[in-house]
């Protein structure tokens, strides 16, 4: 086999070329083509006009774009039309899952009264669940079954089942008074959980009575005030079991008229049954004749709901008693908490009742007087709570009440409320509630009105500071009137700049910033600023108010966009400086990271944002460690990318280079960033030979030259084996294309010598995969790059393609691989391309090999020797898979490939070289492994050839090549 | 060998009245077809009448209880001896609800010494080694409304230290003012009792003001008459120290069956009270008498 003898076929590129072009254009309009759109062509643009101007595969008329994939999102993207679906119908859902179609209409009206803008309960139940906590103890007392009125007469005669259920009643009764003492507090919530859960059992293994009996229990719970500080938790635990209890009744009730078919949500009394009727009408009576105030109160609002079944007046009726009722609970704490869940459950079965919510709020009003009675302060000298923080005990029931009150509710009535708070000698608490609950516009339009009422408030009651928190909430989100809006600051401010402690002053000052950001400049902000600095300081205050702090910066983030004006900010930086915890330090740097790549679209040169930057990027820089998650370092690197590449100095190239010498020395962890400033470094130099279009001269010579050096001292520094590949090769493409020749040489070189060093399987993506494909996808794009490289003064011909081709084979590849013979196989196309006296391509201002040895035949006869070394490896490799029965698949794809690149390159008029093509046909057809329609094709291909002008040698060797059928 | 008798009354709420008809079903399940001696339906309205023994002692009243007045009886023979076809076999029935003579059909009531009760009752006679089957299943009756017209006879109330009667130390009694109004005395029963209670003020706090409605009933026999008043039901209307001046609403719903229009026969007499009870937090209980008259319409 050693006698091959390998001569490369003549190429005329440019003929071949031409050759391609017509036969392109040929393409008839009317043709199939699989890219074409089914469309009207557009007859302006189009050629084939001449020839009417519909194809002839659809006679659609739609004016879709040209582009198929385009079209096809046109408007009626899938995913986008889901989501929009969802979207609309999620608050539907929420309702009842199996509401039919006729419930729609009444459903959408509903929604008209409660919409998303009102905020649910839920989501105020997580916030009170965690403001309102206690280390203290607590306990449970539960006595089921001491409801002495409920019990009939037991001398009566009774049916079966009254008797069942008064057994189940005595059971209960038997030890089950207990007393839970001691309990911490998430004990407490972890009992009342077992209490829901006992609820479910019991309802679901239908033990009515005792459900019952655990509902009521619960809500005795609540007129329990000992450890007042948890009762607003508490309230938020228990009244999650009365809402369980609510909905199970309702939908017991419910499926009891769903036979024959369910009930449609908008459903009339007259829908429902008798037994239903019946059921429900029970619940009720059961219900009226609960001893104990509370408890009646609670459950019988939880179903509430039920009253549909009965009447249509019923909830109307009901809700104006219930509020009248609450009267007669004592506690004002408590009472103000059973108006709320009145008021919840109102909102929740009929919004439109507004009657009732404003009737709890004027009682709640009436009531006011008692938190100064002596009941209540006893109450408070005995658990050794002060009165501001019992007063805010009271906030999220009133912010409550007000909020459902002021839900789409008139001016007027909000005017009106205000009035009222007034009257009242401007109770802070109240005030609070008013300004939390209330649209912010209708608070920002009155803003001085509340400052002068904030004022007037007595201190002793409820600190001022929250007052205007609240206050500032609101204007965060609606404007007062110009006018007024410096004079609000200053007022504010000089409250809130007084706060001693500076867990409360950083809370206030947090809330307004954003109003200080909304309506004033840099000035203003940078006073607040300096204030927040001072009052945080002493005693490292800041420590326990990062929160807060870098909300601070968040909102000044959303209102400064100009980053200039950001950093010229004197007290910025030191306002960072507060950040000394480290993880919140980066978090920080990360959130400014984030809005600068969202909102910097110019690149900028600004000496000052690139310092405070640099500063910033170096923070984030710095906390990597060796702990630091990859996913983490991946988006640090990120960040700082997004910064690195805001950077542009202009036509000061080498002030550009300077600041990437700098950023290397400071980023020099994060791979990725250096990735990137290679990039930019390269990206640099092609810059500046587009700036001297293409030739340079002897100053910008020594730059690009120096950029070359930047990239050729950087990339030795990178882990990642393939990154410093590409990068050599790219970096090496730069320099030839800027005439850096012997630069470009120790790149590729550089990138030869540690082809060994590639390990044979990488990591991608968390998975251990085999680097041979990306082995071989280098070193083909390598191999195209050669091609132009010229061959070094002081080493042998062809020295780097012998290099590579050494290391090829004195790589360490995979057992049982055909990768080696593969890249030979694929070096022999640079190799003929090599042999033409015209070269594919070239770079401008370089000479490559054509021209360094025009053609020499010693040159040629040198490539020659190569490949026919390189044909004999291939041809060793093919008889060796012969060898083995499993390889002869292998064996045939590799031969049909080294069979195409004869064909493609090799100059088949010589009778060895032919031979050998008519040899490997043979072999790759052998074990019928071969697609046929490739087969074919190719076949078709080579006739085809066979008639240019100087290829009529194939007709015979076609000739010679059989088509083998699979049978 | 498991069958089931039931008696399933064709109205969910079981409330009849004089001159309709009970009607409904007598089912049976079983699983094979059952041999039986006669299925008979009875429907029986009595008055159960027993003498407290506080008021005539105690042999008196196990012995003595007075015979049971019997308002409606009837009987009919569902199915003759035969056999019942496996499976879920309904036999409906129904029983005019009429009087003979004179008799009122009181309405239903379950009290202490006096119980109206309507029953049907159903047995199933079978074969000597197998136990007769019988089921019990009680009905409401709801008395005729009545005819005249209710004439509501509001009532206000002021309770004060010195309003009040059977006091051992008027001295010791802390000072208070409570005003307030029942809506009614002459109560519809289903409709609740309303009214509202004003604590304008007091010396010591309020610990809690409850209704408590109390059963007066009259058992009429040989000796004379025994007359016990117990309590039906007690509804807490307020609870802890309540704001003064202002109004707290009276609202209790009469219990079903536990009570009944107020009714006054020869024998036997059943009247409703409401207390206004009032506990100081000291323990004074302070109670407020008002009979009440209950009607239906």
């Amino acid at each position: 086999m050693a006698a091959v003898q390998w001569r490369s076929r003549g190429r005329n590129y440019d003929a071949e070329l031409q050759r391609c072009r017509p036969e392109a254009a040929l393409v008839e309009f009317g043709d199939y083509h699989p890219l074409k759109p089914i469309m009207v062509t557009d007859t302006k643009t189009r050629r084939g006009t001449r020839k009417g101007s519909t194809s002839s595969s659809s006679s659609s008329s739609s004016s879709a774009p040209a582009d198929p994939l385009s079209s096809m999102l046109d408007g009626t993207d899938p995913l986008s039309m889901f989501a929009a679906a969802s979207a609309s119908e999620a608050p539907a859902m929420s309702h009842s899952v199996s509401a039919g179609d006729l419930g729609r209409k009444k459903r959408e009206k509903e929604e008209e009264v409660v919409g998303a803008d009102f905020e649910p309960w839920s989501s105020k139940r997580g916030e009170i669940l965690a403001r309102f906590t206690t280390t203290e103890k607590l306990s449970i007392n539960l006595c089921m079954g001491s409801d002495k009125g409920k019990a009939p007469s037991p001398g009566s005669a009774v049916s079966e089942k009254v008797r069942t259920r008064l057994e189940e009643l005595d059971d209960l009764e038997e030890g089950s008074q207990r007393e839970l003492l001691n309990l911490s507090q998430q004990d407490y919530a972890n009992r009342i959980e077992e209490l829901n859960q006992s609820l479910k059992e019991a309802w679901a293994s239908d033990q009515k009575v005792r459900a019952l009996k655990i509902v009521i229990q619960c809500s005795k719970l609540l007129s329990d005030t000992s450890v007042i500080q948890f009762y607003p938790s508490k309230f938020v635990l228990i009244t999650d079991i009365l809402d369980t209890f609510g909905r199970l009744v309702y939908d017991r009730i419910w499926t009891m008229c769903s036979d024959p078919r369910p009930l449609p949500d908008s459903f009339t009394v007259d829908d429902v049954n008798d037994t239903a009727k019946e059921t429900c009408l029970n619940w009720f009576f059961k219900i009226a004749s609960i001893r104990e105030l509370l408890p009646r109160l609670y459950v019988e609002a939880a179903i509430l709901k039920c009253n549909r079944f009965l009447n249509k007046s019923g909830i109307q009726e009901t809700l104006p008693r219930l509020t009248a009722m609450i009267r007669g609970i004592g506690d004002p704490l408590v009472a103000a908490y059973t108006r709320a869940y009145l008021c919840r459950v109102g909102m929740e079965v009929a919004p439109h009742l507004k009657d009732s919510l404003n009737r709890n709020f004027f009682d709640l009003l009436g009531t006011f007087r008692q938190i100064s009675g002596d009941s209540v302060q006893n109450q408070l000298v005995l658990q050794r709570v002060e009165v501001p923080e019992y007063l805010t005990l009271y906030s999220p029931a009133i912010n409550w009440i007000l909020q459902c009150i002021a839900y789409r509710a008139p001016e007027l009535l909000l005017t009106e409320m205000m009035d009222r708070c007034k009257k009242l000698g401007n109770n802070a608490l109240l005030l609070n509630s008013v300004m939390r609950a209330f649209r912010p516009e209708f608070v920002a339009a009155r803003a001085t009105d509340f400052i002068g009422m904030i004022k007037d408030c007595d201190e002793a009651g409820f600190p001022k500071h929250l007052l205007f928190g609240s206050l500032g909430r609101s204007l965060a989100c609606a404007d007062p009137p110009e006018s007024e809006r410096l004079t609000i600051l200053n007022e504010a401010w000089k409250v809130v700049t007084k706060v001693r402690n500076p867990q409360d002053y950083v809370n206030c000052a947090e809330i307004w910033v954003e109003f200080t950001c909304r309506h004033f400049t840099k000035r203003e902000v940078n006073t607040v600023l300096a204030d927040i600095i001072k009052h945080m300081t002493p005693d490292r205050a800041f420590e326990d108010a990062y929160p807060q702090l870098q909300s601070v910066i968040r909102k000044i983030l959303t209102y400064f966009h100009d980053f200039s004006l950001l950093f010229s900010m004197e007290r910025f930086l030191p306002f960072l400086d507060m950040f000394q915890k480290d993880s919140v330090r980066v978090e920080v740097c990360r959130s400014i990271m984030e809005v600068f790549i969202k909102h910097q679209v110019e690149p900028t040169r600004d000496p000052v944002i690139l310092n405070a930057m640099l500063h910033i990027c170096k923070t984030m820089h710095d906390s990597v460690n060796a702990l630091t998650l990859d996913d983490e370092k991946r988006s640090l690197a990120l960040l700082i990318i997004g910064f690195i590449r805001m950077v542009s100095f202009g036509r000061d190239f080498e002030q550009q280079l300077s600041f990437c010498v700098e950023a290397r020395a400071t980023f020099c962890n994060l791979e990725p960033v250096l990735v990137q400033l290679i990039h930019t470094v390269n990206q640099l130099a092609m810059e500046t030979s587009t700036v001297m279009r293409g030739s340079h001269s002897r100053k910008t010579a020594a730059f690009v030259r120096a950029c070359a050096a930047y990239s050729f001292i950087t990339i030795p520094s990178l882990s990642s084996i393939f990154s410093r590949l590409s990068l050599y090769l790219l970096s090496g493409q730069v320099a030839l294309a800027n005439q850096c020749l012997s630069q470009a040489d120790a790149f590729l070189k550089a990138a030869v010598s540690i082809l060994p060093e590639v390990p044979r399987s990488i990591s991608v993506e968390g998975k251990l995969r085999s680097s041979e494909s990306f082995l071989l996808d280098f070193i083909n794009n390598f191999l195209a790059t050669l091609l132009v490289v010229p061959d070094h003064p002081e080493h042998g011909v062809l020295y780097l393609v012998r290099g590579l081709l050494n290391m090829v084979q004195d790589y360490t590849w995979e057992d049982n691989s055909d990768a080696k013979v593969r890249v030979y196989v694929s070096a022999l196309p640079l190799l003929a391309a090599m042999s033409q006296e015209t070269y594919l391509y070239s770079i401008p201002k370089v000479d490559s090999n054509e021209t360094l040895y025009g053609g020499d035949p010693k040159f040629l006869s040198e490539i020659n020797k190569l490949c026919e070394t390189l044909i004999g490896q291939i041809l060793d490799h093919l008889k060796a898979l012969g060898r083995d029965e499993q390889s002869t698949r292998r064996q045939c794809a590799l031969a049909f490939s080294l069979f195409g690149v004869l064909l493609a390159h090799g100059d088949l008029r010589n009778n060895k070289l032919s031979q050998l093509a008519v040899n490997l046909w043979n072999l790759s057809h052998k074990h019928g492994y071969c697609e046929t329609r490739i087969s074919v094709r190719t076949l078709e291909y080579i006739k085809h050839q066979a008639h240019l002008p100087d290829m009529t040698h194939l007709t015979d060797t076609v000739q010679r090549l059989a088509l083998q059928s699979r049978t | 060998m498991s069958v089931t008798l039931d008696i399933r009354l064709k109205r969910a709420n079981k409330v009849y009245h004089e001159g309709e008809t009970v009607a409904g079903v007598i089912l049976l399940v079983c699983r094979e077809a059952l041999q039986h001696h006669g299925i008979t339906l009875s429907m029986e309205g009595l008055v159960n009448l027993q003498l407290s023994s506080k008021s005539v002692g105690v042999f008196e009243a196990f012995y003595n209880s007075v015979k049971p007045i019997q308002l409606i009886s009837s009987n009919i023979e569902v199915a003759k001896a035969g056999k019942v076809p496996a499976g879920k076999t309904e036999i409906p029935f129904e029983f005019p609800l009429n009087t003979k003579g004179n008799k009122v059909l009181y309405e239903t009531y379950h009290g202490v010494f006096v119980n109206i009760q309507y029953t049907l009752r159903c047995d199933m006679k079978r074969s000597l080694l197998a136990k007769d089957l019988s089921r019990n299943c009680e009905f409401i009756v709801h008395s005729q409304p009545q005819k005249a017209k209710v004439v509501p006879t509001p009532v206000n109330f002021t309770i004060t230290p010195d309003t009040l009667q059977n006091i051992r130390e008027r001295t010791a009694l802390p000072k208070f003012l409570i005003r307030g109004h029942l809506d009614a005395t002459n109560c519809v029963i289903s409709q609740p009792l309303t009214g509202e209670v004003v604590v304008e003020n007091s010396d010591v706090p309020i610990k809690s003001i409850e209704l408590q409605l109390v059963r007066v009933e009259t058992c009429g026999c040989a000796e004379g008459y025994a007359r016990d008043a117990t309590e039906i039901q007690n509804i807490q209307i307020a609870e802890g120290d309540v704001c003064h001046s202002l109004a707290i609403p009276i609202y209790m719903v009469f219990p079903r069956l536990f009570t009944c229009p107020t009714l006054e026969t020869t024998n036997f007499k059943v009247e409703f009270e409401v207390n206004i009870v009032i506990v100081l937090h000291d323990d004074h209980l302070i109670t407020e008498n008002f009979p009440l008259k209950l009607c239906r319409v």
